[in-house]
């Protein structure tokens, strides 16, 4: 009898904690527990993947570390939990992560029915198809009766449906949970054609065995907008994970660099001293909750977004994919950031 | 009355307190726990409610009538992208027993010869018995089920390069696609022969069985019900001109088209539950048939019953009553084993459910769903097959 109240009393105690984390400051919590706890890709070369000793890289993970950088002044103060399509949500709903950096699309439904929060995108994508050369295809109108391997659970696998029955094409659907476990299959010849992200194909294309064997058809038949999800309900921990972008994307518009930033500080430019915290009674970081210094600590650890970009995914990467629509406003793409003021 | 009669006797009792009676405790503790119990539960309730809730998650069934909008690979009921979502549940739940149900056959029937194999008395038939048991019974269902997806059906021939054999069957790392018979006008007399053939082997074989009961005669049963069941329809079958044709695979751009096609994932799970299970009944038939008492067969060998006739009327109705029981529990496994489906892309119940939960985000009710559709599906198995080991049962005169 004991037993049981104490088992009882032991999971409602659980529970309870499981609640509090769901709900409530989110700062407070994760500077009590002293890091950012972050859902990332569990391998997306360019986005987020560990390397041989276990080092997590890429866009998202970078995005991760800005939040931890902005909050501690410390990168490294980040812990990442590797998700599935399907487990994402679930853990980002119960309060098992901080915040989702995961190449998430942002959707009305996943904003609202979901509860969560999508405003800042730090990746513009679209999906695409990937086939081999051998079978000649030179646009995805010739797919008609083709296999399609996709990750099940994924906005792409609704994307795909939509698109074969609007121009009344037959295909047949090969369907896996594990993004691993679909770069097998396609790479073992189960299905013709490989569709996700476009950038998800550029990075999935290095794993395979040949390379070169395979094509990236030129449509884009959606629009893919990439980006960090939060809990509804939390406005202050909402604010410091898009304002983490922003900061990232104003940082490159003012030509402020990982390797210049402590001599732009000195810089006459009030815009650049009011970024930096610099001038004399900013408040540009306390209404955040933060240090003054934040986007500082940011640009130290991670760079700006056109650093971040070209490290992990543009022409310093292996996978060599154009700025393109991830381009600053200002030269040709939409990546754009509000004034810090 | 009998009130004036006891009152006075209950005051004579020297008072104890209701605490020490030991009945009224065991109540109390009882009442207790089952309070607690359920408080608990109405409090984990209460406690997901009150978080969804405050979480701006939408909750409710209601979903279930939305449009699915994805495809489904293998289904065998009519789907598409424009169905509910409560439909894709379905084609999932088909998918599963439609798996469940051809693994616990074939199980049933590898198990058993295997289950004999190793009490033969030839040495390399009892030995390969016993390596086929160590092997599957030694290792994950998992890994049982890569073993063939991976290991047998990944390394077959591409596509355009399938395998082909007799009868227009060909086999590539698409799975195995077959000639489809498509019946024409005429073809439902072929049908009704079969059917009355059925009916009538019914009737036959129960009339022999009490004849023989009765006077001793046998009956040439197997060849009547043959001739009644392949022979009569066959004859309608080509009166009635032939009517039946074959789709015949042919290979197309990407993949053969035309024909059936069985996919990978649906064979190698199929395979992989069967041998999986098999292993563990062909120990359970094993068992059954050592639990037999020696005397029985010897007894049936004294009185002439030769060997073959031992093992199939008396031995084999015994071990039964043995083996019914815990071959229950291994189709239960098998059952649930099947949602392991989900590592290999076989739309069964939980793949397709998985999908919709991350389509709609409708955790709670979806995990609901599968436990509800388990709980039935295996509570109807034991039901059945407690039904079954009842009609085996010794009858006791």
């Amino acid at each position: 009898m004991t037993k049981m109240i104490l088992a009882a009393l032991a999971g409602a105690a659980v529970m309870a904690i499981g609640t509090q984390a769901a709900s409530g400051a989110t700062l407070d919590d994760v500077k009590a527990k002293g890091f950012v706890q972050c859902g990332v890709n569990s391998g997306l070369a360019g986005f987020s993947a560990p390397d041989a000793s276990g080092n997590w890289s890429g866009l998202d993970v970078d995005y991760c570390k800005a939040v931890a950088a902005a909050v501690f002044g410390d990168a490294t103060k980040v812990k990442f939990t590797p998700t599935s399509a399907k487990d994402r949500f679930p853990a980002l709903q119960s309060g098992e992560v901080d915040v989702l950096t995961r190449n998430t699309t942002w959707t009305l439904n996943r904003d609202t029915a979901l509860g969560f929060n999508f405003r800042a995108v730090n990746y513009y994508d679209g999906q695409g198809f990937m086939v081999r050369k051998g079978l000649e295809v030179k646009s995805a109108l010739e797919l008609s009766g083709a296999a399609v391997c996709v990750q099940s659970g994924t906005t792409t696998e609704l994307n795909l449906a939509d698109y074969f029955k609007a121009n009344n094409l037959q295909y047949n659907p090969v369907v896996f949970e594990k993004l691993e476990e679909v770069n097998a299959a396609y790479d073992a010849g189960r299905c013709d054609v490989y569709t996700t992200d476009q950038s998800g194909l550029y990075s999935l294309r290095l794993t395979l065995a040949a390379p070169d064997d395979h094509i990236i058809l030129p449509e884009i038949i959606s629009k893919e907008p990439l980006g960090p999800a939060v809990r509804q309900g939390d406005d202050q921990w909402f604010d410091i994970v898009t304002w983490a972008h922003y900061a990232m994307i104003n940082a490159e518009d003012f030509g402020i660099t990982s390797a210049n930033v402590e001599e732009m500080k000195k810089s006459p430019n009030p815009d650049i001293q009011r970024f930096l915290g610099v001038e004399a009674d900013t408040k540009i970081g306390t209404d955040l909750g933060l240090t003054n210094d934040w986007a500082v600590n940011i640009i130290k650890a991670v760079g700006n977004y056109g650093e971040s970009f070209d490290r992990n995914v543009g022409p310093s990467s292996p996978l060599k994919i154009e700025r393109g629509l991830n381009a600053l406003w200002s030269k040709g793409g939409i990546q754009y950031a509000p004034p810090v003021r | 009355m009998t009130v004036d009669a006891t009152t006075p006797s209950g005051k004579d009792r020297p008072t104890r307190s209701i605490l020490n009676d030991p009945k009224f405790r065991g109540y109390l503790y009882q009442g207790l726990t089952i309070l607690l119990l359920v408080g608990f539960v109405y409090w984990v309730a209460i406690n997901t409610i009150e978080n969804l809730q405050r979480a701006n998650i939408a909750s409710g069934y209601g979903f279930l009538n939305g449009r699915a909008g994805f495809d489904v690979g293998q289904s065998l009921i009519q789907y598409s992208s424009d169905s509910t979502y409560g439909r894709a549940l379905l084609v999932g739940f088909v998918n599963t027993l439609l798996v469940a149900f051809c693994g616990i056959i074939t199980a049933t029937i590898i198990g058993f010869l295997v289950g004999i194999g190793r009490l033969s008395h030839n040495w390399l038939i009892a030995k390969l018995a016993m390596i086929y048991v160590e092997f599957f019974r030694n290792i994950p269902p998992l890994l049982v089920i890569f073993f063939w997806y991976s290991g047998v059906l990944a390394v077959m021939p591409q596509a355009r390069d399938a395998l082909e054999l007799p009868f227009d069957i060909y086999v590539s790392n698409r799975g195995v696609a077959f000639p489809r018979p498509v019946f024409e006008s005429m073809t439902q007399f072929t049908f009704y022969a079969f059917v009355l053939g059925a009916i009538a082997s019914f009737f036959i074989a129960r009339f022999a069985r009490k004849r023989q009961m009765e006077t001793g005669q046998t009956f040439p049963l197997l060849p009547t019900v043959l001739g009644l069941m392949i022979g009569v329809p066959l004859v309608v079958f080509l009166l009635t001109g032939r009517p039946l044709s074959f789709d015949i695979p042919i290979a197309g751009r990407f993949n053969l088209t035309g024909g059936s096609v069985v996919g990978p994932e649906f064979l190698s799970l199929f395979l992989a539950l069967s041998f999986y299970t098999a292993s563990f009944i062909a120990e359970i038939v094993r068992a059954g048939i050592l639990g037999v008492s020696k005397g029985q067969s010897e007894a049936a060998h004294a009185l002439g019953i030769r060997p073959g006739l031992t093992t199939r009327l008396v031995v084999i109705p015994q071990a039964m009553r043995i083996v019914i029981p815990p071959l229950t529990s291994q189709y239960l496994n098998l059952t649930k084993n099947s949602s392991l489906a989900i590592a290999i892309g076989y739309a069964d119940l939980v793949a397709v459910g998985g999908t919709i939960l991350n389509q709609t985000g409708q955790a709670i009710e979806i995990v609901t769903i599968w436990i509800i559709v388990y709980l039935t599906l295996s509570l109807s198995t034991s039901l059945f097959m407690n039904w079954f080991n009842a009609r085996m049962a010794l009858v006791e005169r």
